[in-house]
């Protein structure tokens, strides 16, 4: 009976090795840096830090596929290095040999990041998922954006110039046109200085030109 | 002598208000945004502080005689360029006409610079300057590929400004907010010029004299920045041997030949405004000093913040915080055990255990002082490209963006002025258009305003940019060396210098000395003709290119030189025959008239010859 089960735990501990690889093609590469993120106040990486990290990344994938029977044995790790980066995979609860599928594990992983992240005290930036790129914050955009609202000014500005100057000739031609109207009246008039009526029209002077309106002054 | 055409206006010819807004119009008129991103850039090539060698010599034995010459033609005759033209002689009509279509093309396309300048002031007032960062991608996965593969910078000017297209044969649509920005500036044109030289000599109060105070205010800043000592250093160190490449004389001949601008009526419009007795000897003078004194103090702090810019960007690269990560990920060393302060012991440690593979990694960059300080451009480039990034790294950046800007406008504004003044000033006199206001309400101003707007569209397209440079290598070029030479061959030899000296004479006070007298005749139209055959060489040597911005090239962000294909190639000849071709058409012209004349008998009374009086006119 021991035999067996030794045989059997040798046996799925052999099949085990070969699913998480360096360069698998299921699995993802992650890296950390806690000295750059935390400075003096870095924890150290150890097989604790570890085992939060499968029980996060458990954690996430129950969340993804709203399923209550991923565990810490799901997650499998491999090719730590001093940096602290590793690779991982994730296998199927019900059969221990089969890897879930790249995509499902990265959706899962984008839908949880902040939690992940915050696990550790990191960011994205620090807690790497080498393939998986962060989701960055939409920009702010105001509604109207802020140039079209200085252009509005400058070119109201300018326009109310131009109108403001095209209507003051508009204006000033009035004027002389009215003041030319009343200058008719009193040619045709021809009243005011008490001599008698008829010579007042006097002699028409042809030395002086008959279109000038205007003389200069 | 007899003042030949002078017109029976029922109105006085408009005059200045006083001295200073007629010399302040004709300075802002010839400073202009050349002296601002092309002599520095000359300088900077051509061996620092020798060029100021050719550049001044240039000046007074070119640049002053022509200025004199034009201010004094046209303060005499009192009229536009073509009214002048055709009182020196019939058979020179063609120059004036010239002239004004020269200052028609080169409006369409200045005023497009003065749009984009427009853009980036509007955009300057929002936080943080949108040049600065890049924008996400559509996914919000990371940043606009094209934007990490160049620089924010240039992705703004190229993307977000221009939206150019990889060709100019690529045309696409126009671009709704370079429209917006078009007419925005022809409007700030229009207002200015409203009046004629009312609202202009109001306007060069400020237009003209702003630039000073920015200028004056970034040389204070500039040479308080870390690094800008390297940039003048650069900048001024005088290379001597550059001055036997017969380039530098060229290029220094052309520059001071287009940045006074000359030949293209409008100091002649402007001077014919001038009282009769005014000395344009003196006015002469002081605009080509003061336009030469202020390219030079443009320089300075222009090139005081490009060292700022060399600097930081050295020591951004120095800092190699990317090399450690790229060591540190590599390697897979714990992390922070490499440092900035022992990264170059680490890397030497690296290279002599895994030689292959440190050699491997492509990521590490070495950094160079003297390739940042080269990493120079003029034009376009050097205002929206090299000066906004410097201007992001300078605290308080939007104060910065916001006054550089306001200078650059300014500067291309009272250029417009003249350019303008130059087309309208003979329509008027001509009266082919309606005058200015208070007299009528749709002017000669409103309608060239208008017309050169609808034309200026074309440069709002896709493939606008290209279309610019265009214009600005080809029509702002030849076309004026060719006006200049029959300007100055046509005063000095069909008009006469005696003729020539009596009239300034009359204006002045004083005959033009020996030194005036020389240059006229001989120098200045053998310089001038040495110059135009020496230009024409050098552009005819190389297939004209263009360099194009093409996301997919392969050796993108570097733009792609790409051949004029053959239409575009016929177009440019057209735009440098086009503004010349009146000069021999009016010539031949009147000389058939003439013989057309001669031939019948000469009943025409000659207005000019009363027989009822004897003896001689004085």
């Amino acid at each position: 009976m021991l035999g067996k089960t030794l045989f059997l735990l040798c046996l799925a501990s052999a099949l085990s090795e070969p699913l998480c690889l360096k360069d698998t093609s299921d699995g993802y590469k992650v890296r950390i840096s806690i000295k750059t993120a935390l400075g003096d106040e870095a924890y150290e990486w150890n097989e604790n830090e570890m085992f939060l990290f499968r029980a996060t990344l458990a954690f996430a994938m129950r969340r993804y596929f709203n399923r209550e029977d991923f565990n810490v044995s799901s997650i499998l790790v491999c090719d730590e290095t001093p940096r602290v980066s590793f690779w991982f995979v994730v296998v199927s609860p019900q059969n221990a040999s089969q890897l879930i599928d790249k995509a499902d594990v990265e959706n899962a992983i984008r839908m949880s990041r902040h939690r992940i992240n915050s696990a550790f005290l990191l960011t994205d930036s620090t807690l790497e998922f080498i393939g998986i790129p962060p989701t960055y914050a939409a920009p702010v955009n105001p509604a109207t954006p802020p140039w079209l609202i200085v252009f509005g000014v400058v070119m109201g500005a300018v326009c109310a110039g131009i109108i403001g100057l095209l209507v003051s000739t508009v204006l000033k031609k009035k004027g002389l046109t009215e003041d030319e109207n009343d200058e008719e009246e009193a040619q045709d008039k021809a009243v005011e200085n008490g001599i008698a009526c008829e010579d007042l029209d006097g002699v028409y002077n042809r030395a002086f030109p008959d279109d000038e309106r205007l003389t200069k002054m | 002598m007899v003042k030949t055409g002078e017109s029976t206006d029922v109105e006085e010819r408009p005059k200045w208000d006083n001295k200073i807004q007629y010399l302040l119009t004709c300075i802002g008129f010839a400073v202009g945004l050349g002296n601002v991103w092309r002599f520095p850039y000359l300088c900077q090539i051509y061996g620092g502080g020798a060029f100021l060698i050719p550049y001044l010599i240039a000046l007074v034995f070119e640049g002053l005689p022509l200025l004199y010459m034009e201010l004094a033609i046209g303060q005499r005759l009192r009229k536009g360029s073509v009214g002048v033209w055709n009182s020196i002689s019939p058979y020179l009509g063609g120059v004036g006409i010239s002239c004004m279509l020269v200052s028609f093309l080169v409006g369409v396309f200045y005023n497009t610079i003065l749009a984009w300048v427009l853009w980036y002031f509007f955009h300057s007032f929002q936080e943080p300057l949108p040049w600065s960062q890049c924008p996400l991608n559509v996914n919000h996965t990371g940043y606009n590929e094209e934007c990490v593969a160049s620089t924010p910078v240039n992705y703004f000017w190229y993307r977000e400004t221009l939206d150019i297209t990889a060709d100019i044969g690529i045309s696409d649509s126009p671009r709704w907010w370079m429209v917006i920005c078009l007419a925005t500036a022809w409007s700030v044109v229009y207002i200015c010029l409203i009046r004629g030289i009312d609202t202009i000599g109001k306007a060069v109060y400020v237009t003209s004299t702003l630039p000073y105070l920015v200028l004056t205010i970034f040389l204070i800043r500039a040479l308080t920045l870390p690094g800008a000592t390297d940039g003048l250093i650069y900048l001024f160190t005088p290379d001597v041997s550059s001055l036997v490449n017969p380039q530098v004389w060229l290029d220094a001949a052309t520059q001071i030949f287009f940045s006074l601008s000359v030949a293209f009526g409008g100091l002649i419009a402007f001077s014919s405004y001038n009282p009769e007795k005014n000395d344009c000897e003196r006015d002469a003078v002081a605009v080509g000093v003061i336009n030469s004194a202020t390219s030079l103090y443009a320089s300075i702090p222009i090139f005081a913040i490009l060292g700022f810019k060399a600097r930081s960007n050295y020591n951004t690269c120095l800092n190699q915080y990317v090399n450690v990560l790229v060591l540190t990920n590599h390697f897979e060393i714990s992390d922070q055990n490499i440092t900035v302060e022992n990264y170059d012991h680490w890397l030497g440690y690296l290279n002599a255990s895994f030689p292959d593979e440190v050699s491997s990694l492509k990521n590490i960059r070495t950094c160079n002082l003297q390739t940042f300080l080269d990493q120079s451009a003029s034009g376009t480039g050097l205002a929206f490209i090299v000066f906004t990034e410097a201007v992001i790294e300078m605290p308080g950046s939007q104060v910065w963006a916001i006054l550089f800007f306001i200078m650059l406008f300014s500067l291309g504004l009272s250029s417009m002025f003249g350019t303008i003044e130059g087309i309208v000033t003979p329509l008027i006199d001509l009266k082919v258009v309606p005058k200015q206001i208070p007299n009528e309400l749709v002017t000669g101003t409103s309608v060239v305003c208008l017309i050169s707007f609808l034309m200026a569209l074309v440069f709002t397209l896709g493939s606008g940019n290209y279309w610019v440079e265009i214009f600005s290598s080809y029509v702002g070029s030849v076309p004026l060396l060719i006006i200049a030479v029959f300007e100055i061959v046509g005063v000095s030899y069909i008009y006469g210098m005696k003729r020539f000296g009596e009239d300034i004479l009359f204006m002045t006070g004083r005959r033009p000395n020996i030194f005036w007298r020389a240059c006229w005749t001989f120098i200045s139209p053998l310089l001038l003709k040495g110059v135009l055959i020496a230009y024409v060489i050098v552009q005819a040597q190389k297939y004209p290119s263009y360099p194009a911005w093409n996301p997919d090239y392969e050796f993108f962000p570097q733009t792609q030189m790409k051949p004029y294909p053959n239409w575009v190639f016929a177009i440019i000849v057209l735009l440098c025959v086009l503004p010349v071709i009146s000069i021999p058409l009016v010539a031949l012209y009147r000389l058939i008239l003439c013989g057309l004349q001669r031939k019948s008998s000469n009943v025409r009374p000659n207005p000019y010859v009363n027989d009822g009086y004897t003896g001689e006119t004085a």
